[in-house]
């Protein structure tokens, strides 16, 4: 499988990129920092235990002029392309963003405006080859408004309808979308947070991506015991998570 | 729970205020901080902030391979990088790490900083030895690559030097190759101490990894028996198929304290020297199984209860003569033994050139100790022994040793010592451990 992956250098997207690069599909790495690129790319290839080199070039989520481009370079790199994977994004506190309005927009800008811009541009090229697999990382955050991730979880929520959308109207013409619902996983970006029950592994989330990938599931959760909790707290009434603190 | 009362711990189990910082970025994340941090397990304060400091730099995020040479078997990787996915990625390649601790938890950064040895020490030396080159960040903000060649001073001093002379940030090593993923394994049951020195002097000859399980708690003519396990890597071809890495059990919660007593531990101790039946094994042995058999229980840490627990390893050096192993452990006896359900001897080769790294040529003997009131004092007493036979203790293990004895212990402190100065006259490096060992400021 040929893969263009945005974010493949941090947290479950490494995971994931390894786990692919180790059964032998073809990468392609895009991100911000390509110093940082081409040592997650010499990784993957000492784990893989692979002499062939994996082919970077700068994207960043911020830039949405270059997602063409940038792209393009995956599609002539790899001699193809079957399969776009984003796990991209930020995350913050919602008492840092609510202090930081300019930030609150930024965050939002880069995980609905930009990524959905970027998919769009990754849905063109796929449907143009006729058809392949978008994989997205969203999050469980956007299920419900809830008090911890009031602005994360909209940006999130929006992203997630829109993955469904584009599932319903381009399934038939071979474009597999894919949404990737993480709950909490102890990465970086999670760090400093009291993990709650059913934290997951980076490793242990990207065996249930790869799988969903396979399989063309358009939403996955992972750990896969989040899906239940989630039904659990879509099926809570408003006046309980009013008073609930999560 | 607040910041401020946030806790961590070495493995030992002692909570200590601190609270680790994460990230991927180990150029980033070395920036201001006084210490780096591994996966913890460095029993007692070597990798806890000093008093006054919360944050320690856990490098565990950074774990990119960063070259594999098929031919040479260098390898370079970021700090963060465990042995458990090195031993995993390569064992199957025909490659295994130079030397190992006994647990595959532990990064190549930990790997360094407290210059790791293993079964194999007799042969191999420390993981230090074959250590090529380091990236660090240096305490004036520098980052820098040293090795034996380029600032020798401060890589010798690196290795071994538990994190104070700056932070490790790559490491590059010489891997081993093997012939098969598998042990060819022997293990036998031996009646006493003596006999016990004899069979590891002996089998170092033949074998490159031995080491041995000491019941500590049996007194008298079957002082120091127990069991002798002693390997080297299988001829190609021995078994077609790769060893699996193993599931594991955990222990899911602290237990209570009154789990490990006298009693019990004496009954563990007993059953694990009766129960090798026959008295001498041999087969082909999972490499898990033989190099880390307490990793199949994760947190095994926890039996020892809330109260925690330290090791205290020590060697006795050849000149201290041929009975020493047995007068520290009549001495260690008398002091009414420790409860410790495991008790670790291995012989050890030449001193390695880490500036402050623990072996010696002698015997090493391992054994934990659950903390009570009377804890500094046994750990005291214990030095007083080693002292006197001209042994040392190991850092890595170490949370009661009084500056005053590891001074008497170690002629090397000064030149450590000197090179901290030189390099970090500020002593912008500092950890739990150095502040009250080595008189840091706190």
């Amino acid at each position: 499988m040929k893969v263009a992956f945005l974010g493949a250098s941090k947290g479950m997207g490494r995971a994931l990129a390894r786990r692919m690069a180790a059964r032998g599909d073809e990468l392609c790495l895009l991100g911000r920092d390509l110093e940082d690129q081409r040592r997650t790319a010499l990784d993957l290839s000492a784990r893989a235990g692979s002499s062939r080199e994996i082919p970077v070039h700068h994207c960043d989520l911020e830039q949405p002029e270059g997602f063409a481009q940038a792209l393009k370079h995956c599609e002539e790199s790899l001699a193809g392309l079957d399969c776009v994977v984003v796990t991209a994004g930020v995350y913050d506190a919602q008492e840092n963003l609510e202090a930081d309005t300019d930030w609150a927009r930024r965050l939002m800008t880069i995980n609905f405006s930009n990524t959905v811009a970027f998919c769009e541009e990754a849905r063109k090229r796929l449907l143009a080859r006729g058809g392949g697999t978008l994989c997205v990382f969203s999050s469980v955050a956007g299920e419900r408004g809830r008090k911890p991730v009031v602005i994360y979880g909209a940006s999130k929520a929006g992203l997630s309808a829109y993955l469904e959308g584009l599932d319903h109207k381009f399934r038939a013409a071979g474009l597999r979308t894919v949404c990737i619902k993480p709950g909490f996983v102890k990465t970086g970006m999670t760090a400093g947070l009291k993990p709650p029950p059913f934290a997951g592994e980076p490793d242990q989330v990207a065996g249930v991506v790869l799988r969903a990938i396979d399989k063309g599931t358009p939403v996955a959760y992972a750990p896969g015991i989040w899906a239940l909790v989630m039904l659990a707290i879509r099926s809570l009434p408003r006046f309980v998570m009013r008073k609930i603190g999560f | 729970m607040d910041a401020d009362q946030s806790t961590i711990s070495g493995w030992g189990g002692l909570p200590h205020p601190g609270r680790e910082v994460f990230s991927e970025d180990l150029v980033r994340l070395s920036k201001d901080a006084v210490l780096s941090r591994g996966l913890g397990r460095a029993y007692g304060d070597s990798a806890l902030p000093p008093p006054g400091t919360l944050d320690v730099a856990t490098t565990i995020l950074a774990d990119r391979i960063l070259a594999f040479d098929e031919q040479s078997g260098i390898l370079r990787a970021e700090a963060g990088l465990d042995l458990h996915q090195i031993n995993w990625l390569f064992l199957e390649r025909g490659w295994f790490t130079p030397v190992t601790p006994g647990t595959q938890y532990v990064t190549l950064g930990g790997m360094v900083a407290a210059d790791v040895h293993g079964k194999n020490h007799h042969v191999e030396g420390c993981f230090g030895a074959h250590v090529t080159a380091l990236l660090m960040r240096v305490a004036d903000g520098r980052i820098l690559e040293c090795s034996a060649q380029h600032e020798p001073e401060l890589f010798w001093g690196t290795i071994g030097g538990m994190g104070l002379t700056g932070h490790i940030l790559e490491v590059e090593f010489q891997m081993k190759r093997i012939p098969s993923p598998w042990i060819q394994g022997e293990s036998m049951r031996v009646p006493d101490i003596e006999e016990f020195v004899r069979l590891l002097k002996e089998s170092g000859d033949a074998w490159p990894f031995t080491m041995g399980w000491i019941d500590c708690v049996s007194t008298g003519a079957s002082l120091g028996r127990g069991i002798l396990y002693r390997g080297r890597w299988a001829e190609s071809g021995s078994r077609a198929e790769a060893p699996q890495s193993k599931r594991r059990l955990s222990v899911p919660i602290n237990l209570p304290n009154f789990t490990l007593n006298k009693l019990s531990v004496k009954l563990f101790n007993e059953s694990i020297y009766r129960t090798h039946i026959p008295s001498k094994k041999a087969g082909l042995q999972h490499p898990e199984k033989f190099f880390y058999p307490l990793d199949k229980i994760l947190h095994w840490n926890r039996i020892y209860g809330k109260r925690g627990f330290t090791q205290y390893q020590c060697v006795l050096p050849n000149s201290a003569g041929q009975g020493a192993a047995r007068r520290f452990l009549e001495f260690l006896t008398k002091q009414g033994g420790a409860s410790s359900f495991l008790c670790v001897i291995k012989d050890c080769g030449a001193e390695g050139q880490g500036m402050l790294s623990f072996p010696m040529p002698g015997i090493s003997i391992a054994l934990d100790i659950a903390v009570d009131a009377n804890t500094q004092s046994l750990v005291n007493l214990l030095n007083g022994e080693v002292i006197e036979m001209g042994g040392r203790i190991y850092l890595a293990k170490d949370a009661f040793t009084r500056p005053e004895d590891f001074r008497l212990m170690e002629p090397r402190l000064d030149q450590f010592l000197e090179l901290r100065r030189k390099w970090d006259p500020d002593q912008k490096f500092r950890s739990a451990q150095s502040v009250r060992m080595l008189g840091d400021r706190a």
